[in-house]
């Protein structure tokens, strides 16, 4: 993994002074996720008005130790106006109820009035409705604008805050458990990469966990391309958060595969995804060695660069046949079975290139485009057994691959974000998690991306 | 003992357990195994230790069937060039991996019966109830095989270390001779006859007129079958990959016969018959590990492990190949029928023939006996000719010609591999009808070790 030396460099020692004397862009470091960690480290300012403000206020404030259990609250110190003097560590703007543009200005210059004030790391996260055709067009109108106010806040954001907004779809409670999932895991330091994304809850499914350190315990995960990078981390952080995972890769990969699989207590499956009865294989192994197999993360995915007019089938075929064919086939063959119907998960790796598209890249944003129309349609086969499909979509990470590209081209690449640096893969792996997560079975088909607010696509 | 079982279970369907008046021991059964892929000496293993190889060949094991922090009854393994200071080998392999630290670990040597002799006395711990789970293993490297000083040079240095005075040191130190500075690199050679492996089978490859296009077969089928069993995926669940390598590097896919009949000869240059042995019909100097994963049904069960196969029964045999008219490698002709009989089988009753390719005219002088009735006769003690083996069940994976043969090292592939192929062929027939396979491992010293094995 590539270090960013620049990141380092302009927050420590002379080299900081002279960065800030220059107004160079200065990335903070970004806090990571450890189990036992306070879910926010300060006050929380809950702004909006109605029964759904209060809801998530309660929620946030309520005691998490009385004996109603884990439902009555977070046990956050939850304000419900601005202060300005105050350090603030989260802003929750809960939105749903807003009719006209005009209703926008008010929660809005509330948050201005503490911004300047927020703790390093802050988290900003709205709640509210998305604009649908059935809305009246103010309402539509208003729902819409936070959509644009929410993109902006993120770009102004310093030190690591990030803002994320969770979009409640008309009827859902603001309390469904895809929402307050939604709402805690921008809150945490898990979705420390995840920036200026508004996620979608569209139904009312899924569970909220026993344990919100350990939300999958008792379930069994496979991950493809297990063996490194990204794919090791997600088996690692699947595993922190309680699950049995099954390590996948290809044979050749079969030392740093196992490596993994011993790491995390889990067992190594040496398969090549795009074979005719992958599926199979890994369903048959994780039932006869686990018992069971709840999620699936189709994380194995190669790069073939070439422009489309120096393309050939060499460069195209492989990268279809394992980014995104495998994928599908995997799961028409679990969804086949009859033995992945227990509230199943599966969730793609998709890339900003294919939301945005890449120079020398069609191969891949084919493929990737086609994991984001894969899970969107792989959802609502799996519903009836309180199952979802969902994808997350990297921007730049830093890996071995992304090590690979010239010096220069990296560190462009790096700052072309809100956070102004390269994520990590565990950035990735934790909203593999969310995902993954019990809480996220109202998270139905959609692509999140862990891209740092990324300058490209949406 | 052995007559009494051998009535009981003779013309039985059931003839796998031994049937007596004792208690019937429970069954011992190969769960999985793992290796290394085996290199060539000198190869991407040079500077790997023995330890560093049987521990990377046990952390495989241990991903693969999800042991971690597992307490293993025991796990034996042995090396046949071994330096002195690896006198706990596979403790301290097993201390570096990722099982229990409290598995309890022996070491074994019987040349190249090592890794096979680990199996059968684990199984029989197992089966006695002493163990429910063990590993049995492997390893070897010729690339990083010890080197001695000379014994002068090492009296000498032991005097030194010893001498009080001034001038008992001087005299120590002055007793050695430049000659004796020079090391004593390892020999393969057998100490009683000075001849190497090659120059042992040489001879009794003449004694039976074993030919070169015959031995050359054997070669290329060696290295098709095992070809075949990688392109097939066969070795997925087998092999993990080591340093960069993914395949035996060994193994050579595009072999020819065309190509194995121009190699030259290596072995029985000096003997009158026309010499037929060549680097391409003998196993290579080869580095590498391997594993087997043993247990008890109840065992197995509270693992979610499917058992491949159990091991039924094992015999070894040795010749007296000093003053003796059986070649060093013949123990293991003697040895089968015995096992056999015991077991009331015959040749025609096992779906595999596993026979060890130190050579590939250790295989076909071993068949040659099989098929010779005054030999059986004489020197077998039967009624007439041992009986045929069929080259459709011989070796159909590949041997050590195709994989190489890191000595301690090749009973575990080939009960791993051979288990495997029990268990896919008792599921694809799907009937109760026993498959049984014969393993047979020749070794250094006249020795010779050999097992059936039945699918689970």
């Amino acid at each position: 993994m590539s270090t960013d030396t620049y990141l380092n460099l302009v927050n420590s020692g002379v080299t900081k002074k002279i960065a800030k004397q220059l107004g160079l862009p200065r990335p903070a470091p970004l806090r990571r996720f450890r189990p036992g960690q306070p879910l926010v480290a300060g006050p929380v300012l809950v702004l909006g008005t109605g029964p759904d403000a209060d809801a998530v206020a309660h929620l946030l404030s309520g005691t998490s130790l009385d004996d109603t259990g884990l439902e009555s609250g977070w046990d956050l110190d939850v304000r419900r106006t601005a202060a300005p003097d105050e350090r603030h560590a989260a802003i929750v703007l809960v939105l749903t109820e807003v009719t006209h543009p005009d209703q926008l200005a008010e929660p809005m210059l509330a948050a201005a009035s503490v911004l300047k004030g927020l703790a390093p790391g802050a988290r900003i996260v709205t709640v509210s409705r998305p604009a649908t055709a059935e809305d009246g067009p103010a309402q539509a109108a208003a729902r819409q604008g936070i959509d644009g106010v929410l993109r902006s806040l993120a770009k102004e954001l310093r030190a690591g805050a990030t803002a994320n907004g969770v979009v409640v779809a008309d009827g859902v409670p603001v309390t469904a458990p895809s929402a307050l999932g939604a709402l805690r895991f921008f809150l945490s330091t898990r979705s420390a990469f995840v920036d200026g994304q508004l996620l979608r809850v569209d139904s009312e499914a899924g569970s909220l966990p026993a344990d919100w350190d350990r939300p999958l315990a008792g379930r069994v995960a496979v991950v493809t391309g297990a063996a490194r990078g990204i794919g090791a981390s997600i088996a690692k952080t699947l595993a922190r958060d309680g699950a049995t995972v099954v390590a996948v890769d290809v044979p050749a990969a079969g030392e740093q595969l196992a490596a993994v699989a011993n790491a995390v207590r889990g067992t190594a499956l040496q398969l090549d995804v795009t074979a005719e009865d992958a599926g199979q294989k890994i369903l048959e192994h994780a039932t006869t060695r686990h018992g069971r197999l709840d999620i699936v993360v189709h994380n194995a995915g190669i790069t073939r660069d070439k422009l489309l007019a120096n393309m050939t089938p060499e460069k195209w075929a492989p990268v279809l046949a394992v980014n995104v064919a495998a994928p599908l086939r995997i799961n028409e063959a679990l969804i086949e079975s009859g033995d992945f119907t227990d509230a199943p998960r599966i969730i793609g790796l998709a890339s900003t290139s294919g939301i945005a598209g890449n120079r020398g890249q069609t191969n891949y944003a084919a493929s990737k485009g086609g994991v984001i129309g894969m899970v969107r349609a792989t959802a609502p086969l799996l519903t009836a057994f309180g199952g979802t499909a969902n994808a997350v979509a990297p921007g730049f990470i830093e890996t071995e691959m992304t090590a690979r590209i010239p010096a220069l081209t990296r560190q462009v690449a790096r700052r072309l974000n809100s956070l102004q640096q390269g994520g990590q893969p565990v950035d990735v792996a934790e909203t593999v998690a969310f995902l993954a997560s019990p809480q996220a079975g109202g998270v139905l088909g959609q692509t999140l991306r862990v891209c740092g607010q990324n300058m490209v696509g949406q | 003992m052995a007559s009494t079982r051998t009535g009981a279970s003779a013309g039985t369907e059931q003839t796998s357990t031994p049937e007596g008046g004792a208690q019937i021991p429970r069954r011992a059964l190969v769960l999985g195994g793992n290796r290394i892929p085996f290199a060539r000496a000198g190869g991407p293993y040079a500077h790997a230790s023995n330890q560093d190889m049987l521990t990377a060949a046990l952390d495989g094991l241990v991903a693969r069937y999800g042991l971690q922090g597992e307490r293993i009854g025991t796990v034996a393994a042995g090396a046949v060039l071994k330096h002195s200071r690896d006198f706990n080998l596979t403790r301290e392999a097993v201390l570096g991996s990722a099982l229990s630290d409290e598995t309890p670990a022996f070491d074994m040597q019987q040349a190249c019966a090592t890794g096979l002799e680990t199996v059968v006395s684990l199984s029989n711990k197992i089966r006695l109830g002493q163990l429910d789970s063990a590993i049995a293993g492997g390893v070897d490297t010729t690339s990083d095989a010890p080197i001695a000083v000379s014994d002068r040079l090492r009296r000498a240095l032991l005097d030194l270390s010893r001498a009080k005075t001034l001038p008992q040191k001087l005299a120590a130190a002055a007793s050695i001779r430049p000659k004796d500075l020079a090391p004593d690199a390892p020999r393969t050679n057998e100490p009683r006859t000075g001849l190497s492996m090659g120059e042992h089978q040489a001879i009794t490859t003449a004694q039976w007129g074993i030919t070169r296009e015959a031995q050359d077969e054997i070669a290329h089928a060696s290295h098709i079958n095992l070809a075949a069993a990688y392109e097939a995926g066969f070795f997925d669940d087998l092999v993990t990959p080591f340093r960069g390598l993914t395949r035996d590097a060994n193994l050579r896919p595009d072999t020819t016969l065309e190509k194995l009949a121009k190699l030259r000869p290596t072995f029985g240059l000096g003997l009158d018959a026309e010499p037929t042995m060549t680097a391409g019909n003998s196993t290579p100097l080869s580095d590498g590990a391997s594993t087997v994963l043993l247990g008890s049904d109840e065992w197995a069960a509270a693992h979610d492990l499917t058992p491949l196969a159990s091991i039924v029964d094992a015999e070894s045999g040795a010749v007296d190949f000093v003053h003796g008219v059986d070649g060093l490698l013949m123990a293991a002709v003697f040895a089968v029928p015995r096992l056999l009989d015991r077991n009331g089988l015959t040749l025609a009753d096992f779906d595999y023939v596993e026979i060890h390719e130190a050579f590939a005219a250790t295989v076909l002088t071993t068949l040659a006996a099989w098929e010779d009735e005054e030999f059986c006769r004489t020197r077998l003690g039967l009624d007439s000719a041992f009986g045929k083996v069929e080259r459709s069940r011989l070796n159909v994976h590949g041997s050590s010609l195709a994989a190489g043969h890191p000595f301690a090292a090749t009973g575990g592939r080939i009960v791993a591999t051979i288990s495997k192929e029990l268990a896919r062929r008792k599921a694809e027939q799907g009937t109760d009808e026993p498959v049984r396979a014969l393993i047979s491992i020749c070794a250094a010293g006249g020795l010779g070790l050999t097992a059936i094995l039945e699918a689970a």
